[in-house]
This record gives C-alpha cells, sequence and structure tokens, in this order.
C-alpha cells in the first residue's frame, strides 16, 4: 500500500523584500503523522505554517496540503485544516462558546451534534466555567487554549499548531498534548506543530524538522537524530585545553573534540561508565558539564544555539560564570 | 449551504459586536444630534430654505450622514479585527472571500439601519418626520444608502494596513463627501466645478432619497437616486469582493 501523503513541500520559498524567510525548502508529511517544526525565533517556521494555511501566497515553490495545491486550490485546502496561531485569534469582543459557535458555522460543523461537540471542546481545555466570558476578560492561557479548542472543534485532517502550548502551565500543556495524540491516532489527524519545548517533540512527534535561516538542516525522528549525536556531550574547563584535548582524542570512545578558549567540549559515548576513565588520566580539570544527548544537544550542534536564545537557558557552567549567582 | 452559513456567521458576529459595544451605538447616535440641535438650530435661526426651518431641511441630511459616517467607521473597524488578529480565523476559514464580504456588508447594513432608525425615532418625536409612512419609507431608503456606503467602507478598511490612514480616509472621504452632498444646503446655483463633484457623489443621490422621503422633495427623482446608488453599491461589492480575495495577514 502506497503511503499517502498529507503535505508535500516542494522548493517552497517566501521573501520579504531583501529578506528570503523560507529559502526553498522540500518537506513531505505522510497522512497520520505527527510532525514538528522546530527552529530559533526568526527561523522561518511561522511564515511556512502561514503559506501552507493559504495566509500567505508564497514566492516560489509549490505546496499541496490534503492533496490540494495551496496556490490554486485554497478553498479546499482551508476546509480540510485547523490552525493554532502563535498569537490566539479569538474574537475579544465574544464570548468564549460565541466563539466556538462562529467556527462551526464557518467550517460547517453539522448542527446534529455541534452543540455536543462544543461542550467537549469547553470542558477539554477546561473552559466550562468561563465559557459564557467576554474573552476579553480572559488570560493569556485561556485565550490559548480557546484557540486550541477552536482549532480541532471541527475535526481537520491535518492540524497546525503554532507554539500551542505557550505560556500554558506543565499540567494543562500535558493534557492538551495527550487529548491531540489520542485524536491523531483516533481519526488519523496529521499533525504539524512547532513548540519552543524540545521535549514535547521529543515525546510527542513521530518525525521533526530543524528549521534555521529559511533552510530544513535536518529531519528525522527524534531517537535517530539524537542517535546521530554519538553520545553525551562533556564540557571541561581545564588550565593547558590543548593538552587535554590532545589526550581526549586518544580515546576510543571520545569524538568530535573542540576547544573554544579554555573550554574542552567533546562527545563520549556511554558517558555514564566511560567518564571515570577519562577523569583518572585528566589532570588540570577546574570544571566539568555533563549533557546528556538530547533533541536540544541536536539543535545545537545544527543551529549553533539553543532554542530560547533570549531565556536564560544556560547550563551549570553559564550558572557558575554569572557574577550575580555565586 | 456552506456559503450562507458563513455569510451568517459574520452576520452574526457584527451584530452582536455592534450590540455590545455600547459607545459605538452612543456615539453613532449623539453627533447627529448635535449637527441637528446645535448646528442646525443656531443656523435655523437666521436662514430659511425653501420654505421651512433650516432644521427641518438638513435633518435628511443628517441621516444620510449619519449612515456615512456609520457605514465607513464600520469598514474600518477590520483594522481592528487585523490587530486582535482576529481576522486570521476569517481569513483561514473554508468560506469564499465574497461570503465574508457579504456577511460584513450586510453586518454593517444592519448597524448603520439600526442607527438611522434610531435617529429617525428622534427625529419623529421632535416633528422632522412628518408621518409613519415617511418614517417607513426613509427606513427602506436608508438601507439602499447603506448597502453603498458600507461597500465603499469595505473597500477601505481591506486596503488600509493600519490605524494611521484613518485621518486621511476622514478628511479625503468621510468630510468631503458629507460636504458635497448636498446635505447642508440645497444644490442648485452652485459653482460648476462644485458641481461636478456633486453629481459624481453617491451620498447627493442618498442625500435626496432621504429629503423625498421626509420632506417630498426631490432633485433628480427616486428613479434616478436608486438606479445611481445600486449601480454604484454593485461596483463598490465588486471591487470590495476583490479587494478581500487579496486579503493577506
Amino acid at each position: 500500500m502506497v503511503e499517502k501523503l498529507a503535505i508535500s513541500i516542494e522548493k517552497l520559498s517566501k521573501r520579504f523584500g531583501d529578506l528570503k524567510a523560507v529559502d526553498g525548502i522540500s518537506l513531505q508529511v505522510k497522512e497520520g503523522e505527527v510532525f514538528a517544526l522546530l527552529g530559533p525565533n526568526g527561523a522561518g517556521k511561522t511564515t511556512t505554517i502561514s503559506m501552507l494555511t493559504g495566509l500567505l501566497a508564497p514566492t516560489a515553490g509549490k505546496a499541496t496540503v490534503a492533496g490540494f495545491d495551496v496556490a490554486r486550490e485554497p478553498l479546499k485546502v482551508r476546509q480540510n485544516i485547523g490552525v493554532v496561531f502563535q498569537q490566539p485569534s479569538v474574537d475579544d469582543l465574544l464570548s468564549g462558546r460565541e466563539n466556538l459557535e462562529m467556527h462551526a458555522l464557518l467550517y460547517n460543523v453539522p448542527a446534529k451534534g455541534r452543540r455536543e461537540r462544543i461542550d467537549e471542546m469547553v470542558s477539554l481545555v477546561g473552559l466550562t466555567a468561563r465559557q459564557h466570558a467576554k474573552v476579553r476578560e480572559f488570560s493569556g492561557g485561556m485565550r490559548k487554549r480557546l484557540e486550541i479548542a477552536r482549532g480541532i472543534l471541527h475535526h481537520p485532517k491535518v492540524l497546525f499548531l503554532d507554539e500551542p502550548t505557550t505560556g500554558l502551565d506543565p499540567q494543562t500543556r500535558q493534557h492538551i498534548w495527550k487529548y491531540i495524540a489520542r485524536m491523531s491516532k483516533r481519526e488519523g489527524t496529521t499533525i504539524v506543530f512547532t513548540t519552543h519545548y524540545l521535549e514535547e517533540a521529543e515525546q510527542f512527534a513521530e518525525r521533526v524538522a530543524i528549521i534555521d535561516h529559511g533552510k530544513i538542516i535536518a529531519v528525522g525522528k527524534p531517537h535517530e537524530l539524537v542517535g546521530e549525536l554519538g553520545g553525551d556531550t562533556v564540557e571541561l574547563r581545564a588550565k593547558r585545553p590543548e593538552e587535554v584535548a590532545a589526550k581526549l582524542r586518544r580515546f576510543k570512545f571520545v569524538r568530535g573534540v573542540k576547544v573554544n578558549g579554555n573550554l574542552v567540549r567533546a562527545t563520549v559515548k556511554e558517558s555514564h561508565r566511560n567518564l571515570p576513565l577519562l577523569l583518572k588520566s585528566l589532570s588540570g580539570i577546574e570544571a566539568m558539564e555533563i549533557r546528556p544527548a538530547t533533541l536540544n544537544e541536536v539543535f545545537i550542534k545544527y543551529t549553533g544555539k539553543g532554542i530560547r536564545e533570549d531565556a536564560a537557558e544556560g547550563g551549570f557552567w553559564e550558572r557558575m560564570m554569572d557574577p550575580n549567582n555565586r | 449551504m456552506g456559503y450562507f452559513d458563513g455569510v451568517w456567521a459574520i452576520w452574526v458576529r457584527e451584530v452582536t459586536v455592534f450590540m455590545r459595544e455600547k459607545e459605538r451605538v452612543v456615539s453613532a447616535v449623539v453627533t447627529p444630534l448635535f449637527w441637528i440641535f446645535a448646528f442646525g438650530a443656531g443656523l435655523g435661526a437666521t436662514v430659511e430654505i425653501q420654505g421651512m426651518s433650516y432644521q427641518q431641511f438638513v435633518f435628511p441630511g443628517i441621516v444620510a450622514m449619519a449612515i456615512l459616517f456609520g457605514s465607513i467607521f464600520y469598514g474600518m473597524y477590520i483594522i481592528w479585527d487585523r490587530k486582535l488578529d482576529f481576522l486570521k480565523e476569517v481569513l483561514v476559514a473554508p468560506v469564499p472571500r465574497s461570503a465574508v464580504f457579504l456577511g460584513k456588508m450586510l453586518g454593517g447594513m444592519t448597524d448603520s439601519l439600526l442607527q438611522a432608525v434610531v435617529l429617525l425615532i428622534i427625529g419623529y418625536i421632535f416633528g422632522f418626520v412628518g408621518s409613519f409612512g415617511a418614517f417607513l419609507l426613509a427606513a427602506l431608503f436608508a438601507v439602499v444608502v447603506a448597502a453603498c456606503l458600507v461597500s465603499l467602507g469595505l473597500i477601505i478598511g481591506a486596503n488600509m494596513k493600519s490605524p494611521e490612514g484613518f485621518n486621511l480616509v476622514m478628511s479625503f472621504v468621510m468630510w468631503p463627501m458629507f460636504m458635497l452632498s448636498g446635505a447642508l444646503f440645497p444644490v442648485q446655483n452652485l459653482p460648476p466645478y462644485l458641481n461636478v463633484l456633486i453629481t459624481i457623489n453617491p451620498l447627493t443621490y442618498g442625500v435626496d432619497l432621504m429629503r423625498l422621503a421626509l420632506l417630498g422633495t426631490t432633485e433628480f427623482g427616486a428613479a434616478v437616486d436608486i438606479v445611481v446608488l445600486v449601480l454604484a453599491t454593485l461596483v463598490f461589492a465588486f471591487v470590495g469582493t476583490k479587494s478581500f480575495e487579496r486579503m493577506q495577514i
């Protein structure tokens, strides 16, 4: 059986003046797949989603969603998708429930069962008690939850979620992700999402694409990408870094040794067993940090920076060096 | 049925919001009242036109003005939808943009009609509306005028990118349309350059219709007024739909 594609992107580009926001990306997402787009701020994730949902016209390239060309058959595309925007786009002037009712009309949700469906969505996101209040009085988190409820209300075939859980508390995040994962299983919904929380991608995405400067730089299953790293990252601060680096290179289980100032960074296979061996043979080590292989390390490897560059995501090392924190 | 569900959804939204935003309703009615009772009474103390008091003469023009301002403001509210990001929800919905336009147009017409009716009731109380028949006819004509002006307002709103253009629209669209419509003075015996502007201004025909309903006088005749307004509405609605189709975030 041929696997059907929910999304197929070929050399898709979007320019804003001189800026290439999206620079010739190609990508395929299978039907029923849960797919994450990861990248630093300004990498082109939102622009890509805007083009796939027909909100922005591509400058070049082609994309089909649910089998329909986004440029030529935008209406057909829109009949098959749900979108949860990064900036909540719920109507301030209506109540929570009115927002969902309007959405149900716009998306042709059958009148029979409409009310029950809205009840179900409202309770899923924990807004039953506040559903009749005006959205203007909602907190940021409540808006976000309402937005999510609206995005899945009409059983879309492909669901786009642009940072759906930013600003939500961990419990709500878990709750919503579990529901979305279950829905994807039960209804075969294809999910494409972006997130700042890499552990969400690791936990829920079947495949991820890392995107930076408008280009896709890595695609794969999270554990495969993590596996490609070949071990945990170890950072050593040494008096004589070159000497330490030279010693490290002799070990079979050490790869990718790099020196940066008095910092030595290396990838160590099975660090829990091999690290004691290493330390016995090294001298003049002042400090050490071990970062277990995660998607975050993959991300840093490809983009050269953490996913939340503006948040103080510093590990032990940065905290030690921070004068306010000694 | 999807098409009309979409039109209906947007109409319901617009009217709900309008009824809920008391500030919008109040300001829409208070400004015209100033024109009638301050300007109209003040000037009326010294001026008489076509054998009636100036207030009497100016009332239909002020009703037309209320429809003009209400309709154009309404169109420009799209800017707020954009600011609130709500516009994205509508743009991404599986509804043809023409349905979005139609829903918005009907919503705006409803708002304008409600405003006009409030003014007509006040006019009825103060004797500017002669009979119930005149009241009904004026309300009916108000719908025709509003269809035209709301469509124009929506063209402006769809093409505005930020609220900064607001004053430009006030200066270059709303005030000229109002001043050169014959709302404040009769359109006969004016210099030719003004005549050209007045003739191409759709509001001129709206004012004429209102005057026909409320005073029984007309410059062009009901048929000409209605044909001009309907044609203008069709042109504006066509351009407006195209503008909606081009709208991106």
